[in-house]
């Protein structure tokens, strides 16, 4: 006979009640921890797409995602005749707002030579960049469609392609061109004072002939290290390997960010623990005669416990499941992306059983103080 | 000390006291009470509010300590100045039956598992404790409400229930706190005669504390409490159990 059971399918109604509001509290917290997991995956989703085995970037800097970096447009020839190299292609970045609809939407720009390295990996629908002007690749986020044609500075560029989830740190979306047109946009949306200056003299085509940072892929076998020492003697850039980019990432670029999540889930966690023990504790509270009488016709404390314990675990995990097929069921919905990973899932269930065991202290408590008298008492 | 003399007592207590509070706050709720109630016995404990009619039955329902004292149920010596007996609580499941004045069904389980709970929490498979909890309903004539939840049920029907589950472990002491307090007189006449066949037929001792004068006829003994002392011992004429009751 399960008192815990039977208690609640008497106050089924009160019991789901309280289940729905615990699992809008637990879906907070398990949308914290999607989010720090998503946050990840958008700080290094470029890095990713891009694909790459070595970033060159100007010296001394961690370019080009955490700090600015350019170099001569040149130095992707260099690179590409490093032995080991088996291709590299140059890359720019660089944000800009546009108006669509009536909504400002904010993107990167990457700008990559098709056929080399530094263009999106896979593209979902459409193709490849084939002309040498005003196409342009955008990600599902933007909202742009194939065929679709957007005003970037002074031209328009036909969307000739789709990609899927690939976002900036901050999550916004971007759209490549080629590194021809990108260098042109630098260009064309400099400050109007800065344009003239540099039309006026022969430096335009230096300028326009900069980079962000190179990109190299490796033949197959051949050690990245090996291939970095070599760059590493030309003083005046700077060598990552794919993994350095990406930790670099996510350990330091975003780990204020994380922190403050991390943050977040600590405290709602807390709060959580503090919700279901005052939950439970009225619940008992409110069984304080069921439980005098149940001591007085000899129940063992193991079976009060039992059935407190049991409440809170039920309401506990039933809370979490539909706070989790909650999550999962609107995560679409928001603007930046959730990663609900399975360990981190499974994580949090731990975590809930432990909460409720916890928040059940205080319950069992009072439960444990109720004289078996006061079921005598009128 | 007055007490059934033909038959074994079941209820045996001398000299018993218990104080609440200290100092100016001490209020002695039981003053040296002995008596003793035997087997097929029907007693009544009489007295004006804090005269400690409910501290008694309390004491002797091991549901609190006295201050001093001795106190022997069904044979077993269970308090000698301080708890002999350790296990309070086992005691209570083996010898002992509770009847409250409003019922104390629990209210999310349907009359028969509120009496086959006292069998499951004796350690009685489920099956088995169904089995004893349904023909005890049958018995106190309310078999056919046997799945019916406690809002479900009059008055009556509730407290039947209740005995019921104060028989369960065929307890051989029956403690009742006011059992006739919710019901009318019909019923509470009724309810009493119930009493008076059990304690014949199982040969259990049941001590009641009442206000009820029109149950007073159904006990055999009324014992008449003020301000904890033990003030008189009314004996009544023991009814023929072939009359009253069946």
């Amino acid at each position: 006979m399960n008192l815990a059971w039977r208690d609640i399918r008497y106050k089924l109604g009160r019991f789901i009640l309280t289940c729905v509001g615990l699992s809008l509290l637990l879906a907070v917290v398990i949308t914290m921890a999607a989010l720090n997991r998503g946050q990840i995956e958008d700080a290094t989703a470029l890095v990713r797409a891009i694909g790459a085995d070595l970033w060159i970037v100007e010296a001394d800097t961690v370019g080009p995602f955490a700090e600015s970096s350019r170099i001569p447009g040149d130095t992707r020839e260099m690179v590409a005749r490093i032995h080991g190299v088996a291709e590299a292609g140059s890359i720019t970045l660089q944000n800009v707002q546009l108006d669509r609809a009536g909504r400002k939407v904010r993107l990167q720009v990457v700008g990559y030579e098709p056929g080399r390295p530094g263009g999106p990996v896979q593209i979902a629908i459409g193709r490849e960049i084939t002309r040498s002007h005003y196409e342009l690749i955008a990600d599902r986020q933007t909202g742009l469609k194939v065929g679709e044609t957007v005003r970037l500075g002074r031209n328009d560029y036909t969307v000739v392609g789709e990609t899927r989830g690939i976002v900036t740190l901050s999550g916004d979306s971007i759209v490549y061109v080629t590194l021809r047109d990108a260098q042109q946009l630098q260009f064309e949306l400099t400050p109007p004072a800065a344009r003239r200056e540099a039309a006026r003299g022969a430096q335009q085509r230096e300028q326009t002939n900069l980079v962000n940072a190179v990109v190299a892929r490796l033949v197959p076998e051949v050690p990245s290290e090996e291939v970095a020492e070599v760059v590493r003697r030309w003083k005046h850039l700077t060598v990552l390997t794919d993994k350095q980019q990406q930790d670099f990432l996510t350990v330091n670029v975003i780990e204020r960010a994380r922190r403050q999540l991390g943050l977040f889930m600590a405290i709602l966690t807390v709060v959580s623990i503090v919700i279901i023990a005052l939950i439970i504790y009225t619940l008992t509270m409110d069984k304080i005669r069921e439980i005098a009488t149940l001591k007085l016709i000899g129940a063992p404390n193991r079976t009060i416990i039992g059935m407190i314990v049991q409440q809170a675990l039920l309401m506990g995990l039933a809370s979490y499941f539909i706070g989790t097929a909650m999550v999962y069921l609107f995560k679409g919905w928001f603007p930046r992306r959730l990663v609900m990973l399975p360990e981190d899932i499974a994580a949090l269930f731990g975590v809930v059983v432990v909460v409720c065991l916890l928040a059940s202290v205080l319950g069992v408590r009072a439960a444990l103080r109720v004289d078996p008298g006061r079921a005598l008492t009128g | 000390m007055t007490g059934g003399t033909d038959r074994r007592p079941l209820v045996e207590i001398k000299s018993l006291s218990k104080h609440f509070g200290e100092g100016e706050a001490r209020v002695d709720a039981l003053r040296d009470i002995t008596m003793t109630v035997s087997q097929g016995e029907v007693v009544g404990l009489l007295g004006p509010s804090g005269s400690g009619k409910s501290t008694l039955l309390n004491a002797i329902g091991a549901v609190i300590e006295p201050n001093e004292g001795w106190m022997r149920l069904d044979g077993e010596v269970v308090y000698d100045n301080r708890w002999i007996r350790r296990d309070l609580r086992r005691l209570r499941l083996e010898k002992i039956g509770f009847i409250f004045q409003t019922h104390n069904l629990l209210p999310f389980l349907d009359a028969t598992d509120n009496v086959a709970i006292v069998y499951y929490l004796a350690g009685r498979p489920r099956v088995e404790s169904l089995k004893r909890a349904e023909e005890l309903l049958d018995y106190l004539q309310v078999g056919h409400r046997k799945h019916a939840m406690p809002s479900q049920l009059s008055g009556g029907e509730a407290q039947r229930v209740a005995i019921a589950r104060a028989l369960a472990n065929s307890p051989r002491i029956i403690l009742a706190d006011e059992p006739t307090a919710a019901l009318d007189s019909v019923r509470a006449g009724i309810v009493m005669d119930l009493l008076r066949k059990l304690a014949v037929e199982q040969q259990a001792a049941i001590i009641a504390v009442t206000h009820d004068e029109k149950i007073f006829d159904r006990f055999d003994r009324i014992f008449k409490l003020r301000d904890g002392f033990l003030v008189d011992i009314e004996e009544r004429a023991r009814p023929d159990p072939a009359n009253r009751g069946e």
